[in-house]
């Protein structure tokens, strides 16, 4: 129960933090130099069709009017239409935002699967050559900028040893499956075509893997030095003087409080990922809601843009409750707080 | 007489810090018998903690080396037991209850989970099914007096009051049967009024199972209560060892006399005498007995050698060139 | 007499900065790191006299020399203008380095002092606002706002500066918010309240201090981490311009040429690593210079 009305009140913070930053981003959007309606169209669109923009996109009205009647369409679902798609921005999400969603899960997952596990391990035989070597790769993988790594799997494991495709999310000649999810790899599943579902997951691994890079080398350093510090504590002196296994110790009496720090984290890297999926977009042609976003921040596509900083401001606010939700799990301390005994 | 249970030999345990090596046991003797309440009393710092872990080998092992010596339990040389065999010993042989009680739960595993787990990997546990590892899970509980075994086997150590955790704790250490139990200050974090209990409860318990204790504390008085036999410990090695009474009764080294005298007394005028100074840097500790710069009776020869143990008496043993080099008394 | 207490103060200052550095150097590391940033500070203060071709980082060219593998007289090899790549990095130090210190100096100051005073006006009006602020502004990823204000602007360095100083100070805010939350409760700031002492004074003489460590740590892992969006806008077009030499253009530059004409791609993709790694290290050595463990 408890958690439902903190849950309750953790919705009402974010619809707040939506609201707040739908204004922001408003606010940016309208104030940049030039004419919109003019970009849209082009320099040599008669004035009188740009006239008729303007009104219609309300550009000559005041600020809080135009912000007014953008709330007024977004609250019913409509972003209005992309000035360079000319649908409305709500199916352009439709369309490409899933493509996106699955690299950042498919990142996300390789993140918290491979960076855990690596830290656990190196963290066991800390100082071994194979802690160095784990220490050694993770640092790589914090200071060196996505891209490069997009762009140095391209070429190791997509031209040199060609193992994995570089483009594009199916083969050509496979079926793209039944859309249920717009997520192809799930689709694929749900219709139970294994053939599309190997496809696609071969060419989702190295893009995924491009995006998580830093993110498995932060979880491993993470998790790392979390159960380092844990293993000084007496807990673990006693948990061991009771003759508790140190493989039991580790997996289980260790991993859960060192964890904490870590899934902590593992928000923020999330919300990296989502940054970073358009340089990794870009490189393997992902037809992806990043690419979408830059090409609409590119050519000055204002509902499009508004909309696609909404959506991820969405997405990232889901993440951040959930990682809290994760953490208060994994931590009774938080949720007993307040009964602490003497 | 049987051989002890735990002999402790001449043990030499250093610490490799940046300063240098912190040589902070200094050559440790004790040994414990069946079924005996054995104390080991000393100033915080002198090396009590680590003789327990020593035993235990639960030392931080960077850090921490044995530099010598050796520790017998049951006639094992437990420095020498395998990995493989250590967890085995840890579980079922040697048990120990740690100085502070909140520090030593871990703080997001509910008790039960704890306390299962060390009655499943000891040989009391052994081939029982989960039901029956809750049922003594629930009873070892119980015999520390907690009531409502069963509900708190769920909570969380962030629950529960200090004096409930410290009996947690003092029922993972007998839940395992062991036949030594290390008890480290077991009373320090607590209230006065609950020590009293507490202290009444694990000597019920031990004398109900026969185990032998080495009772860890800085506290005279709890140790003329509680034991039969006393060591008294100052910077890393055994200055005296006699039975509780003759102790009380007869304390021959300096540093025991200086302890004793230090206790306030409801009888008797003035303020109680402290020993003057501190305990040494392990890293250049005083040469040969090392009490020897805080001594008011030291000699030359205290400052170039370390005394030996000395029979005084039966049961009676003193470390210090007052009382002769050879077995005579003084 | 006053020369023993100025040479006491001397020698207890020497004994400090002894025993910090023992700290800071005892893993080798850090020293690299400091080397490392110290090593391109001085590089990109001093390219054109280090380059040995200067006039190469701009406009020129020379088709003649184009596209030549590293050699000796261009150590990493020239691109398909004719321009030396080594050169080229060394003044694309610059902007990098540009952009992590202004980034920074504009970030810092006005976010700490925000998160100190939310933090230590905990329940006050001002606390929720400043905080409701900063939620906003941390609601999404970094780089998508950057991109957004990159975007509205005319693409170049000084706007891409702009655009991530606008959303990077609210993490400093955060940071200290909750550094000075929990230090607000602490004994000597209430003996320091108690004495009547001004609020202003408590903030920056009693909490201040305490938070340095995790603030100057976050200040030079952040060069690495601005160093590295500052050369993911360059990527796609949105920082520094060509034919400027910034480290991310180059990478974008050369990225078509792969896998024949690597070295215009890989050499400055390597010195953004390098510098990024500099500062890592850095930041690590900073962490453990301010540990409190004893020695």
């Amino acid at each position: 129960m408890k958690t439902l009305k903190w849950l309750g009140k953790r919705l009402m913070h974010s619809i707040g933090v939506l609201i707040g930053l739908s204004i922001l981003i408003f606010l940016i959007t309208r104030v940049m130099p030039g004419d919109p309606a003019r970009v849209a169209l082009g320099a040599r669109a008669p004035a009188p069709v740009v006239e008729a923009l303007r009104q219609d996109m309300h550009l000559d009205e005041p600020i809080y009017v135009q912000y007014y009647f953008w709330l007024l369409g977004a609250l019913k679902g409509d972003f209005g239409e992309s000035l360079f798609t000319r649908r409305a921005v709500v199916d352009d999400i439709k369309e490409f935002l899933p493509a996106t969603m699955e690299l950042a899960l498919c990142a996300g997952l390789l993140m918290a699967g491979i960076g855990v596990f690596l830290g656990a391990i190196s963290a066991k035989r800390e100082n071994s050559w194979l802690d160095n070597s784990v220490r050694a790769v993770a640092y790589l993988g914090i200071v060196t900028p996505p891209f490069i790594f997009a762009i140095l799997f391209v070429f190791l494991l997509g031209y040199l040893l060609p193992i994995f495709p570089t483009m594009g999310r199916l083969s050509t000649g496979v079926a793209v499956p039944p859309v249920v999810t717009g997520m192809v790899t799930i689709d694929a599943i749900i219709s139970g075509n294994f053939r599309a579902f190997i496809d696609a997951l071969w060419h989702i691994f190295l893009p995924a893997l491009s995006l998580a890079m830093a993110g498995i080398a932060q979880e491993s350093r993470i998790t790392r030095s979390s159960i380092i510090d844990n293993i000084r504590k007496d807990y673990v002196g006693a948990e061991r003087s009771c003759g508790i296994p140190e493989r039991r110790i580790l997996w289980k009496y260790l991993l859960r409080p060192s964890l904490i720090p870590t899934v902590s984290i593992m928000g923020l890297d999330f919300a990296c990922t989502l940054g970073n999926a358009f340089l990794v977009e870009l490189v393997f042609n992902w037809p992806g809601f990043s690419r979408y976003g830059i090409n609409a921040m590119l050519r000055k596509d204002l509902n499009a843009v508004t909309a696609v900083i909404l959506v991820i401001g969405f997405v990232f606010l889901i993440v951040n409750i959930i990682v809290d939700l994760v953490i208060t799990y994994l931590d009774p301390r938080i949720r007993l707080g307040a009964q602490r005994g003497k | 007489m049987n051989a002890p249970l735990l002999f402790v030999q001449d043990l030499h345990v250093g610490f490799k810090v940046y300063r240098g090596l912190l040589h902070v046991l200094n050559g440790v003797q004790l040994s414990v018998s069946e079924s005996e309440k054995v104390g080991l009393v000393g100033e915080t710092g002198c090396g009590k903690t680590t003789i327990a872990k020593s035993i235990l080998r639960i030392l931080p092992s960077p850090p921490a080396r044995v530099l010598d010596g050796s520790i017998r339990f049951r006639a094992r040389e437990v420095l020498d037991i395998s990995a493989r065999h250590l967890r085995a010993f840890r579980a079922s042989e040697v048990a120990m209850i740690f100085q502070d009680p909140t520090a030593a739960l871990n703080p997001v595993f509910t008790i039960g989970s704890q306390l299962m787990d060390s009655i499943k990997y000891s040989t009391a546990g052994n081939g029982l099914s989960r039901r029956q590892i809750f049922k003594r899970a629930a009873s070892a509980l119980e015999d520390v007096s907690l009531p409502d075994a069963e509900r708190i086997l769920k909570c969380y150590p962030v629950q529960l009051s200090g004096g409930m955790r410290q009996r947690v704790c003092i029922a993972l250490a007998i839940a395992t049967e062991a036949g030594l139990l290390l008890a480290d200050e077991p009373t320090t974090s607590l209230d006065v009024t609950i020590q009293d209990q507490v202290l009444r409860l694990l000597g019920t318990l031990v004398e109900e199972r026969e185990t032998s204790t080495l009772l860890i504390t800085h506290s005279l008085g709890v140790v003329r209560e509680w034991t039969d036999r006393v060591y008294v410990m100052y910077a890393g090695s055994i200055v005296e060892t006699a039975a509780t009474k003759i102790l009380y009764e007869d304390p021959s080294h300096p540093y025991t006399r200086g302890l004793l005298q230090a206790i306030p007394k409801l009888t008797g005028q003035g303020i109680a005498a402290g020993i003057d100074g501190r305990i040494p840097d392990y890293a250049h500790p005083p040469s040969g007995c090392r009490f020897h710069p805080r001594c008011p009776q030291a000699m030359k020869i205290c400052a170039e050698r370390r005394p030996p143990l000395v029979r005084l008496g039966e049961q009676h043993q003193v470390a210090c060139f007052l009382y002769g080099e050879d077995s005579d008394g003084e | 007499m006053l020369s023993d207490s100025i040479s006491t103060w001397i020698s207890r200052k020497l004994e400090s900065a002894r025993r910090a550095w023992f700290k800071f150097a005892r893993n080798p590391l850090s020293v690299v790191g400091l080397v490392i940033v110290l090593g391109v500070v001085l590089t990109a203060i001093f390219a054109p006299y280090f380059a040995p071709f200067p006039q190469h980082a701009g406009r020129y060219v020379d088709f003649g020399a184009a596209s030549q593998p590293p050699s000796s007289t261009h150590l990493f090899g020239t691109d398909v203008f004719g321009r030396d790549i080594l050169s080229r990095i060394l003044f694309g130090f610059r902007f990098s380095l540009t952009m992590g210190g202004v980034v920074l100096s504009l970030v810092v100051v006005p976010g700490v002092t925000l998160g100190l005073i939310a933090g230590y006006l905990k329940g006050h009006w001002i606390d929720a606002v400043i905080m409701r602020i900063t939620d906003i502004f941390l609601a999404i990823p970094p780089l998508i706002l950057a991109l957004a204000v990159c975007s509205v602007l005319t693409p170049s360095l000084f706007n891409a500066m702009m655009a991530v100083s606008l959303m990077w100070w609210p993490w400093y805010t955060r940071l200290t918010y909750g550094l000075a939350t929990s230090l607000r409760s602490e004994y000597f700031v209430q003996a320091a309240e108690v004495i009547g002492a001004g609020k202003p004074r408590i903030l920056f003489r009693e909490i201040l201090p305490n938070c340095l460590s995790p603030i100057l740590t976050k200040m030079a892992l952040d060069m690495g981490v601005v160093i590295i969006l500052g050369s993911s806008l360059s990527f796609v077009g949105l920082g520094v311009q060509p034919p400027k030499p910034g480290l991310g253009t180059m990478v974008a530059d050369g990225a078509k040429y792969l896998p024949d004409l690597w070295w215009i791609a890989v050499f400055p993709a390597l010195a953004i690593i390098l510098l990024v790694m500099g500062f890592n290290l850095l930041g690590d050595g900073i962490r453990d210079l301010m540990s409190l463990e004893e020695v």
